[in-house]
């Protein structure tokens, strides 16, 4: 047994819920809107854009650019200490949606805005899974 | 032609202030915190705790009834909570205002106070408070799709725009340097203020450890034990009380789109600010540039940044170089947080933003007065970058 503090895994419920199932699944999906083909995130239950409800889980192509990220060399919950400093990321993903995620493949010091990386999803329980990015040459 | 004038402006008046000390390790609980500062700014007004008939709380450690049962006021017309995170205090005048001038109250007593030091997070000995914050628009997203990338804290999310703003805009680490700076230079003239006595250079601020990059060390407000209260009355009743009236001329608040994640704006810059500050400047029938003073919620020196851009005292991206030209110290154009503000008098919600206003305006500020002072103005930030600001006026 390791003394290392885990990491918190959270306990969605309604669409997010439904966005980690997909996740776990092996999928990234989005909420697409049927009728103007807006794509959605966080999840919603109705198109902002159109007023649509006709709103479906679509899978995304997983590309993306960096948008933003943080550096962070303060630990808030003690299950990161061992990562410090570690970049959390901001991903522009092709069909719109930005996504929060983690940053592996390269260090830190590659992040540039509009660098293209791709998703990496890795399973935690069989309803969550997490979300890294990595440089897509 | 003239003007329409709106209903609500120059109809409710800021009457009484209190604060508590700022300190980091108060041996009280929040709510007993509050109780003081709502005291200290009643008999500030010159009125009895029984004249209070409206309560307006922070979202989390109290309740508008556990204040009133402590105060003893036994007929409370009028009780609610803004959920604006740090923007709540100032949008709670409004509401204040709205209150007061509908005739729903006549007295109302807006305050927050919180352990921001001692239970923020967990220090050895400290028991947090059993009714905590309220976490609002921001929980589930924050809960579901950062904490697992180890981002829970406002100075990580809020570098989600503050970086692309940073790198987009070529913000040189000596702009935000000048706000931590500037605000510094001003808390050696408050009394209350936690760094009093502790003087900050560039040196020193470049040195500082970074926190979550763009943000270093000075860049963050200094958390700290306090509270801190206002009453709001009628501009009528004001008359009759004993210091001069400090009008509320204007106010708004506002939600960027969405409110609910901070990454997912199609403008990220564009923050509850930009859509309350044209709204509060129609209201009072004033420009930014006329005020004498700004109190800008300055939870880190890049969100100052961005609220100046967002009042309109420049445009896009220009905010690093307006404040290198030395605009918002005492003695420039623009004086920004002369009490020193949330970065180095102590994190109190903005509501000491609101407070160091009134004495402004009072032409009570001390060593930190601008002279003849008529016209200043108040901003909140909270969650997501929710905003909020309030135009105050001394009544000629």
């Amino acid at each position: 047994m390791s003394d290392q503090p885990a990491k918190m895994i959270p306990d969605p419920d309604g669409l997010n819920a439904d966005f980690y199932q997909h996740l776990a699944d092996g999928t990234l999906c989005m909420r697409n809107c049927d009728d103007c083909g807006v794509v959605h995130h966080p999840p919603r239950y109705l198109c902002g854009a159109c007023g649509s409800e006709d709103v479906s889980w679509t899978p995304l192509s997983g590309k993306g650019r960096i948008f933003s990220w943080t550096v962070t060399h303060r630990p808030i919950d003690p299950g990161w200490a061992v990562d410090l400093p570690w970049a959390t990321v901001v991903v522009e993903m092709e069909e719109g949606p930005r996504l929060v995620g983690g940053w592996r493949g390269a260090s830190n010091d590659v992040l540039k805005l509009d660098l293209p990386v791709r998703v990496e999803i890795e399973k935690q329980t069989d309803q969550f899974a997490l979300l890294y990015f990595t440089p897509d040459p | 032609m003239a003007l329409p004038t709106h209903p609500l402006r120059g109809k409710a008046a800021l009457v009484g202030i209190g604060e508590t000390d700022f300190v980091r390790g108060a041996d009280e609980t929040p709510v007993r915190l509050m109780i003081r500062a709502a005291i200290a700014a009643i008999d500030d007004a010159g009125l009895e705790r029984s004249d209070i008939d409206a309560i307006i709380p922070p979202p989390g450690y109290t309740s508008a009834e556990e204040l009133a049962s402590n105060l003893g006021i036994e007929d409370l017309h009028y009780a609610v909570t803004v959920h604006l995170g740090g923007a709540s205090p100032i949008a709670s005048l409004q509401s204040a205002a709205m209150a007061v001038h509908s005739g729903l109250a006549k007295n109302v007593l807006v305050v927050v106070g919180w352990n921001g030091y001692s239970a923020f997070r967990a220090r050895p000995g400290v028991k947090n408070p059993r009714l905590g914050l309220d976490p609002g628009s921001v929980g589930n997203t924050t809960i579901d799709y950062y904490v697992p990338y180890g981002a829970r804290s406002a100075a990580q999310f809020y570098s989600f725009i503050l970086m692309r703003y940073k790198k987009l805009y070529d913000i040189r680490d000596e702009d935000a340097a000048e706000v931590a700076l500037a605000f510094r230079e001003h808390a050696q003239l408050n009394e209350k203020a936690l760094m009093r006595g502790k003087s900050l250079s560039l040196e020193e601020y470049l040195a500082a450890p970074w926190i979550a990059e763009p943000l270093r060390k000075f860049d963050c407000c200094v958390e700290t034990d306090c509270a801190a209260a206002v009453i709001v009355t009628s501009s009528e009743r004001a008359k009759d009380l004993r210091h001069p009236s400090v009008l509320y001329l204007g106010g708004a608040e506002g939600h960027p789109y969405p409110a609910d994640d901070i990454t997912n704006r199609a403008d990220p810059f564009k923050v509850g600010l930009s859509f309350a500050a044209p709204r509060a400047y129609a209201m009072a029938g004033v420009e930014a540039r006329e005020m004498d003073f700004l109190q800008v919620y300055d939870c880190f020196t890049y969100v100052v940044l961005l609220q100046l851009e967002a009042l309109g005292l420049c445009g896009r991206g220009e905010a690093g170089a307006f404040v290198r030209d030395g605009h918002i110290r005492l003695g420039g154009s623009q004086p920004i947080n002369t009490h020193g503000g949330l970065l180095s008098q102590g994190h109190m919600w903005g509501m000491n933003h609101v407070i160091e206003a009134v004495r402004q305006l009072r032409h009570q500020a001390g060593a930190a007065q601008v002279k003849g002072a008529e016209l200043g103005l108040v901003t909140g930030w909270g969650d997501f970058g929710d905003g909020s600001i309030a135009i105050l006026g001394r009544d000629a």
